[in-house]
């Protein structure tokens, strides 16, 4: 009677405790709690998880390994279908995918496929246990734009099949959102992101880090100069947007993009550091995605008090659930159904408070979420020193206007089609850029199609 | 590792630095600039564009000491190697799109202040090699502190000023702007104002008077200088706009100088404890 267990509870460090450090917050499974909550597993005939999952990791199978104490079949199970386990298995929303679906999940508790996926790939990385065979070099070459899930994903089925592939990042450190945005307590960037990308160093891919495509260099120079055979983008969403209202501009209104770069990758918490950090007494965040749970946590731990201010309810809070969990644990404050109208600040140019108005939910729009409406005369101040903008990005207009012939939409996003094809020949695209900002799976899912698209074009020229 | 092939002191605490970077010399352009690290624990520093050699693969860059990753970088000697350089960035000056028949019927007037000179030069320069020579004031505190003056005075017409009357004209480069148009007679169709906030701002106040339409390239915070973060955000006719990826020169009329100013010093608090420790670390100067 598999599911008569209850959802092995995953150790996880003090609120209190790290409310106050960098360190990641999860600890995630061992080895006999990860076979006692893979045993909750049903392996049903038509698996739902499957189908939920973006990339359609044969997850029950993977758990079959798993509880049959066969990692290194389990990880191989996995690596089909995903090339970072260990990240995704701890970034993903699996509460609206493959848990979200989990028979389980009816009645009880779902079975914690995250963790599990988590635990495999961290075992995996401890292990050395990248097992997949590589082709013998194919002599093609293959210019892969940015180093986030994307470009590694693409990067590193390219490697596999024997193409020649050099990743260009234009930040000082490869990652890209793994490494700028997602901070430390939630994924170890030496521990796991960088081993991530060790294994692809084995797997014979270059990096260069300080390029900007685009200005140190374009596509079209990739590839007529540098003999690249194609070109994969995969350079994200890092256009930070701001609300447009008065006083935006003031001295203590900053993106969550600046915070969160400033924090993580300029490890301005770190007084060894020298990039400094401005956190203030009271600091507000404006959204309700991951990146605002992100920088809200990030300022709770660099001393600050620290606020929500999201329009919609709680219910519509896109942010995984898991974050919003641990972010009341550690003392955030929400207040939901509130909008800023402006940033008031004091005689100097500082930020002194937001003006917000409350709102109440109307009827659905078009993302199916009931949209909120302004509450007439509701108007109130929430007094701060910082206000944090974490309203979502878009995709950097530079590759549109330096390549020629490349397609974008009206929202700035690269036109590509499901296998990553763009306007241009030879030119593909993935993740971010093409989506508009989405999830780690879905990029690295993209990555991986463009990479099978990028192979079959080469190989018909 | 980005090498450094040549140093040299140009006057108190501003250096000369070239760098071995053939990919940014390669693609650079007047008016960009480039984000400096020095090493793991510095701050990504932009830094305009001074001069570029395609043929050497060299970019050079001229900083004055002012917070502790500057310092860091020009306690550094010839041979040794910064961490990061990465460039070029922004847009190029917008002459460099221009038909070469209009280019040459257009008169320029370049305003350089203090370590503002450096950008200047390429700029100059480029419009010399593409048949224009501009007028330039270089404008300094006192003669100690001029810079770049022999290298502009070859492709240039040359005016400096100076503060304390110590090197040529004596006065502030404003003074000098309306003693060229008024007691000089001369006419120009654009000026070209490169310096601390401060004087760019009262050069666009001079110039107005003029209706000399007026280009300026602003030296905002940046982190990544990629447009990700969007703390170079500045008010231009009342809309903002990111330094990094639309700038870094915007007409000078329609800035908001005063917002841009507050906006600089809002890490200066935690800059100079930064600069304190490095200081307390190292005796390089």
């Amino acid at each position: 009677m598999a599911n008569k267990i209850p959802r092995v509870a995953v150790r996880e460090q003090d609120a209190k405790v790290r409310a106050t450090n960098f360190e990641e917050v999860c600890y995630g499974y061992n080895l006999e709690e990860a076979q006692l909550e893979a045993s909750r597993c049903l392996n049903c005939k038509n698996p739902r998880c499957v189908a939920a999952c973006p990339v359609n990791i044969n997850i029950p199978t993977f758990i079959s390994h798993l509880v049959a104490g066969d990692l290194r079949k389990a990880s191989d199970v996995i690596l089909e279908d995903s090339s970072l386990p260990s990240i995704c298995g701890r970034v993903c929303p699996q509460e609206n995918q493959c848990e979200g679906s989990c028979i389980l999940g009816i009645k009880g508790e779902p079975v914690a496929i995250g963790k599990l996926e988590r635990f495999v790939g961290d075992w995996c990385l401890d292990n050395d246990a990248e097992s997949v065979a590589k082709a013998e070099a194919n002599g093609h070459k293959v210019a892969v734009v940015g180093s986030g899930p994307a470009g590694l994903a693409c990067a590193s089925d390219l490697a596999k099949m024997g193409y020649e592939v050099t990743v260009f990042e234009a930040l000082h450190k490869l990652g890209g959102v793994l490494v700028y945005g997602i901070p430390e307590f939630r994924l170890p960037k030496e521990k796991i992101v960088a081993r991530e990308i060790d294994t692809l160093k084995k797997l014979g891919v270059k990096f260069e880090t300080d390029v900007v495509v685009g200005r140190t260099i374009t596509i079209d120079a990739l590839m007529e100069d540098e003999g690249f055979d194609a070109v994969f983008i995969g350079s994200g969403a890092g256009l930070p947007r701001f609300m447009g209202i008065e006083g935006e501009n003031l001295n203590g209104v900053v993106s969550a993009n600046e915070f969160l770069t400033r924090a993580n990758l300029m490890r301005a918490y770190d007084e060894e550091y020298d990039t400094p950090i401005y956190v203030g007494k009271r600091v507000v965040v404006v959204g309700g995605g991951n990146v605002a749970m992100d920088a809200v946590r990030t300022a709770k731990r660099l001393g600050a008090e620290a606020i929500i201010v999201y329009r919609r309810s709680e219910a519509e809070l896109p942010a995984r659930r898991e974050e919003v969990h641990h972010a009341k644990e550690e003392g955030i404050e929400f207040r939901m159904l509130t909008n800023p109208t402006s940033v008031i600040g004091d005689e100097r140019g500082w930020v002194k408070g937001l003006n917000c108005v409350e709102m109440e939910l109307g009827e659905p729009d078009e993302s199916c979420r009931r949209s909120p409406v302004e509450k007439a005369g509701s108007d109130f101040t929430v007094e701060c020193d910082v206000v944090i903008m974490a309203l979502g990005t878009s995709p950097n207009p530079l590759l549109k206007r330096t390549t020629e012939g490349l397609e974008t939409n009206r929202r700035g996003c690269i036109v590509a089609s499901e296998d990553g094809v763009t306007s241009r020949e030879g030119v593909f695209a993935g993740g971010d850029a093409v989506t508009g900002a989405a999830t780690v799976i879905l990029a690295m899912g993209a990555g991986r199609k463009a990479a099978k698209a990028i192979d079959e074009y080469i190989k018909s020229k | 590792m980005f090498k450094i092939v040549e140093k040299s002191l140009l006057a108190e605490n501003i250096y000369k630095l070239r760098i071995e970077a053939p990919r940014v010399a390669q693609s650079a352009l007047p008016g960009q600039f480039v984000i400096v690290r020095v090493d793991e624990q510095g701050e990504r520093v932009p830094l305009t564009i001074a001069d570029y050699d395609k043929a050497e693969g060299t970019v050079t860059i001229v900083i004055q000491t002012i917070g502790a990753s500057t310092k860091k970088l020009c306690a550094l000697n010839e041979g040794d190697s910064i961490a990061d350089f990465a460039g070029p960035l922004g847009n190029p000056s917008e002459f460099v799109h221009l038909p070469e028949e209009e280019l040459r019927s257009r008169r320029y007037l370049f305003v350089a202040g203090g370590v503002g000179t450096a950008p200047v030069y390429p700029q100059v320069k480029w419009l010399y090699e593409h048949g224009v020579k501009a007028d330039v004031i270089i404008g300094a505190k006192t003669a100690s502190m001029l810079i770049y003056t022999e290298e502009m005075a070859k492709v240039a017409n040359l005016y400096v000023a100076t503060d304390d009357g110590s090197y040529g004209f004596h006065g502030l480069v404003t003074a000098k702007i309306k003693d060229l148009i008024e007691n000089e007679g001369k006419h120009y169709d654009e000026c070209v104002a490169i310096g601390p906030m401060i004087m760019m701002k009262f050069v666009t106040l001079t110039t107005r008077e003029y209706s000399l339409p007026t280009t300026v390239s602003l030296n905002a915070l940046m982190v990544d200088g990629t447009g990700m973060c969007g703390a170079c955000r500045v008010s231009v006719g009342g809309k903002t706009y990111f330094t990094c990826v639309d700038g870094p020169e915007f007409d000078g009329h329609q800035v908001d100088f005063d917002e841009a100013m507050r906006r600089q010093s809002m890490y200066r608090s935690q800059e100079a404890q930064a600069n304190e420790k490095h200081n307390h670390k190292c005796n390089c100067f």
